[in-house]
C-alpha cells in the first residue's frame, strides 16, 4: 500500500506552493514530513489525503490515480485528521467515533449493525477510550480529545493514516502517548502512518522515514540514521544544532543557535 | 465524578431525547387541538372529532372544516417548514444566525409579494406564487453572487446581507410610494394567518412533505458537516453538493411558507435554536424536534394572537415574537 506522487506541483493564487515533488511514501511504514514554515508541508498532506484537487502532476494510490477513486471508497482506505478540529459541544466520545463509520454507509443504508459496531470498539480500545465513551468530547483534556479524534479516524479502517501536526498544544507525556499509539497501530495493523511533525525529535524517535520540504520541494528523504546531520540541520532550518544519542540509542537534536544569514535567505 | 455516572449515559441520552421529543409532540396535538377549540365560537373537543370524521352535521362542522381546521393545518406547516428550514442552514451555513433571511427569502419573498399587492392590487391571488418566486429568485441569486470555486458559507451570508439590502430599498421605496395602501402590506410584512384555508393548504403540504423527508434523509450528512470542512471530507462527505442540494432544500421550505403567510420571522431563527438547546445537536433528533415545535409554537401562538384581544386579532407574527424573544433568552441564560 504504496502513496506517491509524480511531478507534482501547487499554485495557490499564483505563489507556488509544491514544485516539482516525486516522493514515494512506504507502505506500512511511519513517515514524518518536516521542515520549515512555509515550506508546504500541510499542503501536501491535503493532496496527498485527496481534500485539495487543484494541482498539476498525479498522485497516485497504490498506482491508481487519487482523484479517480470516489470520495467515499477513499475514506475507506485513507483517514486524515487535520489541525484545528473542532466538535459540537454535546458530542459524546462514542458518536464521534461513530462518525468514523460514515463511508462505510450510504443515504438509505444507515447502520451495517455488527461491523460498525465492532470497528468502533477496536477503535476505543486502542486508543484507550473504552471508559471515556459516554464522556462529552468537549469535556476532555487536550490529550483525551486527540485521541478520540485519532479513534474516529480509525473507526474508517483506513490502511493509510495521515495526520497533521498532531501533538500541537500537547504535553509532554500527551504528546508521547499519541506517538506510541500510532507506533502500536503501524505495528499491530500494518498501518501507514504519514504525519507532518514539528518537533523534529519526535520524528527521530517515531519515525521510521523523514521526508524534509525546503522551498517547496523535497530536501532529502531517508531514515533518520541517514539524512539527519549538523549541515542538513543549518541548511534546511537556518539552526545550528547539536546531536546526541539519547539511552536508546537514537539521535536527539538540540538546537545551539541561528545560523548567521541562514535566518533571511529562509525567509525567502 | 462524571466518570461514576457515565457508564450509562448513552442510554440515558437516548431515553431523554424519546422523552423530550414525545413531549413536543404532545405539545403540537395541544396547539393544534386548542387552534380548533378557541375562538369567537368555542368549539368542544368531542365536535371536533365528529366533524374530522364526517359523521356529524351540526352547526359547528362548517366552522371546523372551512375555518379552524384550515388554519391550523397552515399554521402547523408553516411552523414545520419555517423551523426545518433554519435548522438546515444553521448547519450548512456553520452559522448560529443563519436563517431563511439569510439566504434572501424574505427580501425577495417580500419585494414580489408587496410589489404585487400594492402595485396591482386586483391581482391578490397572484401574492404567494409571485413571492414564491420573488423568494427562490433571491436565493439562486445569493447563491450565484456566493460561488467561486464552491461555496463558502461566509461568502453566502455576505452575499444575502447585500441582496437583502439592496431588496429591502426595493421594499422600502414600494411602501413609500403607494403609502395610501400599505396597511395589507404593512400586515403581510409581519407575517399572519387571517382568512388562510384549503387552498394554502394545497400550496404547503407538498413542500413540507419532500422538504421534510429530504431534510431527514440528510440528517446524518449534517451531522457530519458540523465536525467541519477538512473532517466531513476526510470522511467521504461531498460537502459541496450537500451544502448544495441541503441549501436548495432550505430555500423551497421556507418559500412555500414565506408565500403563504407573509415573513413571518423569528420561528426559521428561534425555534431551531431552542429545540438544540433542548435536545442537543445530533440532527436525526433534533429535525424532528424543531418541526414538532415549529408546528407547536406557530398553532399555539396563533391561538392566543387570535383570542387574547378578541375581537381584534393580532397577526401571529407580533404575537410569537414578544412572547418566543423573552422566553428564548430565558433558555440561553440557563443554558450558557
Amino acid at each position: 500500500m504504496a502513496l506517491e506522487t509524480r511531478a507534482l506541483g501547487v499554485s495557490i493564487r499564483g505563489k507556488e506552493i509544491l514544485h516539482n515533488v516525486s516522493i514515494c511514501f512506504p507502505g506500512n511504514k511511519r513517515t514524518a514530513i518536516i521542515g520549515p514554515n512555509g515550506a508546504g508541508k500541510s499542503t501536501l498532506l491535503r493532496i496527498l489525503a485527496g481534500l485539495e484537487h487543484n494541482y498539476e502532476g498525479k498522485v497516485l494510490l497504490d498506482g491508481q490515480e487519487l482523484c479517480g477513486i470516489g470520495r467515499k471508497a477513499l475514506s475507506r482506505r485513507l483517514a486524515i485528521l487535520p489541525q484545528g478540529m473542532t466538535a459540537p459541544a454535546d458530542i459524546t466520545v462514542e458518536r464521534l467515533v461513530d462518525y468514523g463509520r460514515f463511508p462505510y454507509r450510504s443515504w438509505l443504508h444507515s447502520s451495517n449493525g455488527k461491523a460498525d459496531r465492532e470497528a468502533v470498539e477496536c477503535a476505543l480500545r486502542e486508543t484507550g477510550l473504552r471508559h471515556f465513551r459516554d464522556r462529552q468530547v468537549a469535556e476532555l483534556s487536550g490529550g483525551e480529545r486527540q485521541r478520540a479524534w485519532i479513534a474516529m479516524a480509525l473507526a474508517q479502517q483506513p490502511e493509510i493514516l495521515l495526520l497533521d501536526e498532531p501533538t500541537t498544544y500537547l504535553d509532554i507525556a500527551h504528546q508521547l502517548e499519541v506517538m506510541q499509539i500510532l507506533t502500536k497501530l503501524n505495528r499491530d495493523y500494518q498501518m501507514t502512518v504519514i504525519m507532518v511533525l514539528h518537533d523534529i525529535n519526535h520524528a527521530l524517535q517515531y519515525a521510521d522515514e523523514l521526508v524534509i520540504l525546503k522551498n517547496h520541494g523535497i530536501f532529502a528523504q531517508g531514515t533518520p540514521e541517514k539524512i539527519l546531520t549538523v549541515d542538513m540541520v543549518a541548511s534546511v532550518f537556518g539552526v545550528k544544532a547539536d546531536i546526541f544519542l539519547n539511552s536508546r540509542g537514537k539521535a536527539v537534536l538540540s538546537p545551539v543557535s541561528i545560523v548567521p544569514g541562514k535566518k533571511h535567505e529562509m525567509i525567502v | 465524578m462524571i466518570g461514576t455516572i457515565s457508564q450509562d449515559r448513552g442510554t440515558k441520552t437516548l431515553k431523554r431525547q424519546i422523552c423530550i421529543l414525545v413531549i413536543f409532540a404532545v405539545l403540537a396535538c395541544v396547539g393544534f387541538i386548542m387552534s380548533i377549540m378557541k375562538g369567537s365560537v368555542p368549539i368542544p373537543v368531542a365536535e371536533i372529532g365528529q366533524a374530522v370524521m364526517g359523521n356529524n352535521a351540526g352547526m359547528h362542522e362548517q366552522i371546523i372544516m372551512n375555518i379552524r381546521l384550515p388554519r391550523t393545518i397552515v399554521a402547523a406547516l408553516v411552523g414545520i417548514n419555517l423551523a426545518l428550514s433554519g435548522a438546515v442552514l444553521q448547519a450548512v451555513m456553520k452559522n448560529p444566525l443563519a436563517d431563511p433571511h439569510i439566504i434572501g427569502i424574505s427580501s425577495g419573498a417580500g419585494l414580489m409579494g408587496i410589489m404585487v399587492m400594492l402595485v396591482f392590487p386586483e391581482h391578490e391571488y397572484f401574492v404567494a406564487p409571485a413571492a414564491f418566486l420573488g423568494a427562490m429568485g433571491a436565493a439562486i441569486c445569493i447563491y450565484f453572487l456566493a460561488w467561486k470555486n464552491g461555496i463558502r458559507p461566509i461568502r453566502i451570508i455576505l452575499a444575502g446581507v447585500a441582496v437583502s439590502a439592496f431588496l429591502g430599498a426595493g421594499i422600502s421605496a414600494l411602501l413609500i410610494f403607494y403609502s395610501d395602501r400599505v396597511h395589507g402590506a404593512l400586515m403581510w410584512m409581519v407575517g399572519g394567518l387571517a382568512a388562510r384555508s384549503w387552498p394554502h393548504v394545497n400550496i404547503i403540504y407538498p413542500y413540507t412533505l419532500v422538504g421534510g423527508l429530504l431534510t431527514m434523509l440528510g440528517a446524518r450528512h449534517l451531522n457530519v458537516l458540523q465536525l467541519g470542512d477538512e473532517v466531513a471530507k476526510g470522511l467521504g462527505l461531498r460537502v459541496e453538493l450537500t451544502r448544495i442540494i441541503m441549501t436548495a432544500v432550505a430555500a423551497m421550505l421556507a418559500a412555500s411558507a414565506v408565500s403563504v403567510v407573509g415573513l413571518l420571522g423569528f420561528v426559521g431563527l428561534i425555534v431551531p435554536h431552542a429545540a438544540r438547546l433542548i435536545i442537543g445537536t445530533d440532527y436525526r433528533c433534533l429535525l424532528p424536534a424543531t418541526a414538532l415545535l415549529g408546528a407547536a409554537v406557530v398553532t399555539l401562538s396563533d391561538t392566543f394572537a387570535r383570542t387574547v384581544f378578541a375581537p381584534t386579532e393580532l397577526p401571529v407574527g407580533i404575537f410569537m415574537a414578544v412572547l418566543g424573544a423573552p422566553f428564548f433568552l430565558f433558555l440561553l441564560r440557563r443554558e450558557l
